[in-house]
């Protein structure tokens, strides 16, 4: 018998396996509902895969009666506008401080320690201050997910500046690059993949934050959806509603993938 | 042309003494080779030419003028390792010295002067016998294929002086001895000066017209940072030169 290290699933067991905690999952919940609702067909809390099923259909494909929207693509549209708009802000502005920390000694100096304090910053704790300066708009909860993302990705960034051998930077001068140069022609370019690493990184923090915003002040998105049915106990409501982030969390996490492997080739480890 | 002088270096870090009292003059179209032990100081030597590090006290003169106090590109480098970029092409590697000179913002040349640089590339690329990989990326690359496109890539701006720091340190045994024919033949066909730091006392004597040994000159047992090391040993090695200049002894 071999040692565990050395027993490899082969392509079928691995595919298995991997499924199996899901399978898992959903008997527990389609057992532990059954018992339920066996018990009092009125209980809100375990509703039956059917139930939710047609709770889904109503909230996907009907309009809702008082506003005649499709609630459930209202509200995916909503989240989704507010978070790429704002990891779009997050992602160049963090860029921008990385590399101008990262490669300008001054500059660092300057803005290191500013960052550093920054992002000690508890996102929530200035919530508030957002909703009074920026408003119950859009504006402060895009503000909410960039101040709670974006210093993070350019300390992470930063340190990846840092972390290029110095034997790079002084070829590049000698083959006469300017502080300009050096940026636009050595740094930046090995800072994509990176970006796009620790974008994958912080992916769970900007829901985070974007579902705290929405929570406290909003009338569309799915994180408001969620806690507004809440009060209704409605879990035909919140399950789906939390599959579906997630399913869209994963996604991105696997579009971000592969635009990482296609777009920069040299950065992926040999295989 | 490019003389070099180095008039009483010193370079002290705090209180620890690295070198002291280096003093040289090397002539044009030199080849250069250092050995010395490790920590003797002979790649601080090397980083003092290359403009990474500043002598505490003297002066390095290139053809009469005190050196920049920063790495350009009259002085050209291959490190042991990390000297490519790993985000470029070999061919795009070995371009980027002249698409940096042609283009100041951008750092990119565009149409004509893009095709220029290329088959300038290319040519470098051939003569160093990379032609065939200039696709690839430096990873992809051995050990040995890496350090020829790291030439290449100093090479190509014209260096008046090529500044090597064991390049050939991690190759294969066999690989080393192409590398030898190799620097010499780019040595020979521009006329670079060449300072090489090297482990290898066989490779140095084979490759130098000029040998030098950095050493300490005085040790002190209760306090071993009280002195630096110098040049012990300086050998003029004229075998190798006669055999790779055929214009040697006539003024460029």
């Amino acid at each position: 018998m071999r040692r565990l290290i050395n027993q490899h699933p082969g392509r079928g067991a691995r595919l298995a396996l991997g499924v199996l905690p899901f399978a898992a999952l959903l008997a527990a919940y389609v057992v532990a509902s059954h018992l339920r609702l066996a018990e009092n067909p009125n209980d809100k809390l375990l509703p039956s895969l059917g139930t939710i099923a047609h709770t889904f259909h109503a909230y996907a494909f009907e309009q809702d009666k008082r506003t005649g929207l499709v609630l459930f693509w209202t509200d995916t549209w909503a989240s989704l506008r507010r978070i790429s708009f704002a990891l779009l802000i997050s992602a160049s502005s963090a860029m921008l401080l990385a590399i101008t920390i990262g490669v300008v000694p001054r500059l660092r100096a300057l803005l290191s320690p500013a960052l550093s304090t920054v992002a000690m910053i508890p996102p929530l704790a200035v919530l508030p201050i957002l909703f009074i300066v920026l408003g119950l708009e859009e504006t402060s909860k895009i503000a909410l997910i960039v101040i709670g993302t974006a210093p993070c990705i350019a300390r992470d960034l930063a340190l990846r500046v840092g972390e290029l051998p110095k034997e790079q930077i002084v070829k590049a001068q000698t083959l006469g690059a300017s502080t300009w140069q050096v940026a636009v022609r050595v740094v930046v370019p090995q800072m994509w993949p990176r970006l796009i690493d620790s974008l994958r990184l912080s992916m769970g923090a900007t829901w985070l934050f974007l579902i705290a915003a929405e929570a406290i002040a909003s009338t569309e998105g799915l994180g408001y959806r969620i806690f507004l049915v809440r009060r209704y106990l409605a879990m035909d409501v919140i399950l789906p509603y939390v599959l579906w982030i997630t399913l869209l969390a994963v996604t991105a996490d696997a579009l971000l993938r592969l635009l990482r492997a296609r777009a920069f080739r040299w950065a992926e480890p040999e295989r | 042309m490019a003389t070099v002088s180095v008039r009483n270096v010193w370079k002290e870090y705090g209180a620890q003494v690295v070198l002291e009292n280096v003093r040289l003059e090397i002539a044009d179209h030199e080849f250069v080779t250092i050995v010395g032990a490790s920590g003797c100081g002979k790649t601080t030597f090397l980083k003092m030419l290359l403009g990474m590090e500043q002598p505490s006290r003297g002066q390095i003169l290139i053809d009469g003028v005190p050196i920049r106090p920063e790495p350009d590109p009259a002085r050209g480098v291959v490190f042991q390792r990390y000297s490519s970029f790993p985000h470029l092409t070999v061919l795009d590697n070995v371009m980027l010295g002249l698409e940096l000179a042609g283009a100041r913002l951008s750092g990119k040349l565009f149409g004509g002067a893009r095709r220029a640089a290329r088959a300038a590339a290319l040519a470098t690329l051939h003569s160093v016998g990379l032609a065939q990989a200039c696709d690839r990326y430096p990873a992809q690359l051995s050990g040995g294929m890496q350090q020829r496109m790291s030439i290449a890539q100093a090479v190509i701006c014209k260096p008046k002086i090529l500044l090597l720091d064991e390049p050939f340190g991690a190759l294969d045994p066999g690989v080393t001895a192409d590398m030898h024919e190799l620097i010499l033949k780019l040595w020979a066909e521009n006329r670079m000066t060449i300072f090489m730091v090297s482990h290898d006392i066989k490779e140095s004597f084979t490759l130098g017209t000029r040998l030098l040994t950095f050493d300490k000159l005085r040790h002190d047992p209760q306090a071993p940072e009280a002195y630096g090391a110098s040049v012990t040993y300086d050998m003029p090695l004229n075998r190798r030169a006669a055999a790779h200049l055929p214009a040697a002894g006539t003024p460029a």
